[in-house]
């Protein structure tokens, strides 16, 4: 993971959430891939969103909402790799590193920046430097935080795959932690 | 460790960390989870996942699944065999079936006696209770924070970490006080305190956080009322909210089926007397507010922070100062159709519903019953009714709500989310607008192009009777 370099998809618009990324009626799945078709299904506003666009960038406040990963699931099947904003939600920011999906925060005024160069041309390429923690577009060149270093690796296949072998890798600790607190934990066996 | 200077979470996040010390400023913490609540939308890739690596379930007895989002709302036939329309909501309720099945999870499937929204059949079964870590693929887990428990929503991806390990990593959030003072008016509900809060702070004031609801107005709630408010504390931005555990939620607990019985009851609640009491700690935000000024809200906008009293007027977007929020506000309310400096009052109504984890339980169904009996819903109005749970239909049914409610011409429906987010095939058409007792009025959230208003079950009452969205003080 370098850089990422190209065309965008543009929706400036604060507070996108879970439920247009994708609509709760297409979460009738048991799957994790092909959520892509329905990626922005019912998007009243129109959108600026050149072919093979790999970034997307969204106003305030990205991926309000529901816990769906499957809004992270839509995205990275559609081709997104990265979605700038200014903020994200809990949730979706989690679920996002899990999935391989950057999330890159840059600071207010910078976005006014980035979104009036997109206005203006919104063919312009954006290029997103990971190892030089800076983002570019015509001439503009502005710096951006994204939590780099919990991004899983390529060769995990699957969905937060590295969190699952840091857990399971702790199991004598579980183990003891369970015993400690046995006493409280009162459960749904035998009822 | 000694009880001074830590807030509720504190006690309950240190009670649960397995690593002994601290983890480092931005690094998670193994966090212990004692009940682990799944549906059929978010678990099913979950189970893959286990299935896939040849793993099982650490703990399936603190897993307890049940149906609620893609099921349906109409009745079972005579054999008690359900209508699922659209064929893939069959594979998903089968799979969950099947996956419980394999993993040994205990499930309330449809048409058992303990079915219904998750969040509302966890509590009323006494499952949750306080001082517990509870997660759930699904936001609105921040419900179970109304028991003084620490309860938060997690990805797919996360369901299968607590499937495998009954933990999950997680980053320490900050805390923020949300105090409520004083005593509500009459038709005055719940839902009008939270989407006070919310309008105020805004949807992203608790990202990074948990809230914890302090104050009298909070104090001399039921637990049912309490639900409701931390059910939305997502919209808010936090994904978990506490309230701390008093005498109301002991006494809400005592009897239940999963709950502590006898003298194992009496001894719990003294242990949750002795670990949780009134917090000395310090929070890192506080906001504060008076319930006596409070009223009766509604949304005019496409996020839960866009609400207002009933009575004012529609903001104007060019009073704000950053340009993009502008613009955001200024497409919301092109979408709504509404007009800035313009009342919602009189406005049409299409649709009233009544429901959702926030507003579908019994004493909910008793405040829009109450308000409708002897009234009719308006001609060109549907309303649909449709209880949290199997026990709360019941229990309606027992007092005669369901009769108040088809008498005015609601349709009285089986448990479940359906029309909060019209996974089930209930929904409003297009351009329809609705009042709506559930949690989010995002756009097309209730059907494509469906524009949704939030409030109480009282205003959401009034409202199916005029026709009109409507001030309830004037129906009181």
């Amino acid at each position: 993971m370098e850089t990422l370099t190209g065309p965008v998809m543009f929706l400036p618009i604060d507070n996108i959430d879970t439920d247009r990324i994708i609509p709760a009626r297409f979460l009738i799945t048991t799957k994790i891939k092909g959520l892509g078709r329905h990626f922005f299904n019912d998007w009243t506003h129109g959108s600026n969103a050149s072919e093979n666009a790999k970034i997307l960038v969204a106003g305030h406040n990205f991926g309000c909402g529901s816990s769906r990963e499957h809004a992270v699931w839509a995205l990275a099947d559609y081709g997104i790799e990265a979605v700038v904003s200014t903020k994200f939600a809990d949730i979706f920011h989690a679920n996002a590193l899990r999935n391989r999906l950057v999330p890159v925060v840059i600071q207010p005024e910078d976005h006014e920046r980035l979104v009036a160069a997109l206005e203006a041309d919104p063919a312009s390429i954006v290029t997103i430097d990971y190892g030089a923690l800076r983002l570019t577009c015509g001439f503009i060149d502005l710096p951006f935080t994204a939590a780099i270093s919990e991004i899983g690796t390529e060769e995990s296949e699957t969905p937060g795959g590295e969190e699952l072998e840091i857990l399971l890798g702790q199991s004598r600790l579980i183990d003891d932690h369970e015993a400690a607190r046995k006493a409280r934990v009162n459960t749904l066996g035998g009822r | 460790m000694s009880q001074a200077g830590k807030t509720l979470f504190d006690t309950i996040w240190n009670d649960h960390r397995v690593n002994d010390a601290p983890a480092p400023d931005g690094d998670p913490d193994t966090l212990y989870i004692d009940l682990h609540l799944i549906h059929e939308v978010t678990s099913p890739q979950a189970f893959s996942i286990l299935r896939d690596r040849g793993m099982k379930l650490r703990h399936p007895n603190q897993t307890m699944a049940t149906m609620d989002h893609s099921t349906p709302s109409t009745p079972p036939r005579p054999d008690g065999t359900y209508v699922i329309e659209n064929p893939d909501a069959e594979i998903q309720l089968a799979a969950l079936e099947s996956n419980c099945s394999e993993f040994g999870v205990p499930l309330y499937p449809l048409g058992h006696e303990n079915q219904g929204i998750v969040h509302v059949t966890a509590p009323e079964l006494g499952l949750v209770q306080p001082g517990m870590t509870i997660v759930c693929g699904d936001s609105h887990t921040s419900t179970h924070g109304a028991f003084g428990a620490l309860a938060f929503g997690i990805g797919t991806s996360q369901v299968a970490h607590v499937f495998a390990t009954q933990c999950l990593l997680a980053k320490r959030p900050k805390t923020f006080e949300i105090r409520i003072d004083g005593t509500l008016q009459s038709g005055v509900s719940a839902k009008d305190v939270i989407l006070s809060v919310i309008s105020r702070i805004g949807t992203e004031a608790g990202t990074g956080h948990v809230f914890e609801y302090t104050g009298s107005a909070i104090r001399a709630m039921s637990m049912e009322e309490r639900m409701t408010v931390t059910n939305m504390s997502i919209e808010g931005g936090a994904t978990a909210g506490l309230i701390q555990p008093d005498e109301v939620t002991f006494d809400y607990l005592q009897g239940r089926d999963f709950a502590p019985q006898g003298q194992d009851f009496d001894e719990a609640v003294a242990d949750w007397r002795r670990r949780f009491q009134p917090a000395d700690g310090v929070y890192d935000r506080c906001v504060s507010f008076n319930a006596d000024e409070m009223e009766p809200m509604i949304t005019y906008g496409t996020n839960p922070g866009m609400g207002m009293p009933v009575r004012d007027t529609v903001p104007d977007p060019a009073d704000l100062e950053n340009k993009s929020d502008r613009l955001s506000f200024q497409r919301a309310l092109d979408y709504m159709r509404v007009e800035p400096g313009k009342p919602l009052l009189g406005h049409p109504v299409d649709v009233v519903f009544v429901g959702s984890c926030t507003n579908s339980r019994l004493s909910d169904l008793r405040d829009a019953a109450g308000l409708m009996d002897g009234r009719k819903v308006n001609d060109g109005v549907r309303m649909l009714v449709v209880p949290g749970s199997r026990k709360v239909k019941a229990a309606a049914e027992l007092e005669g709500l369901d009769q108040i409610f088809l008498r005015a011409g609601a349709e009285w429906r089986e448990p479940g989310c359906s029309m909060c987010l019209a996974m089930n095939g209930d929904k409003i058409e297009p351009g329809q607008l609705s009042v709506s007792t559930s949690n989010r009025n995002f756009e097309g959230r209730q059907g494509k192009r469906g524009r949704t208003v939030l409030a109480s079950p009282l205003t959401a009452a009034a409202c199916a009777v005029t026709g009109v969205i409507t001030d309830v003080r004037e129906m009181m």
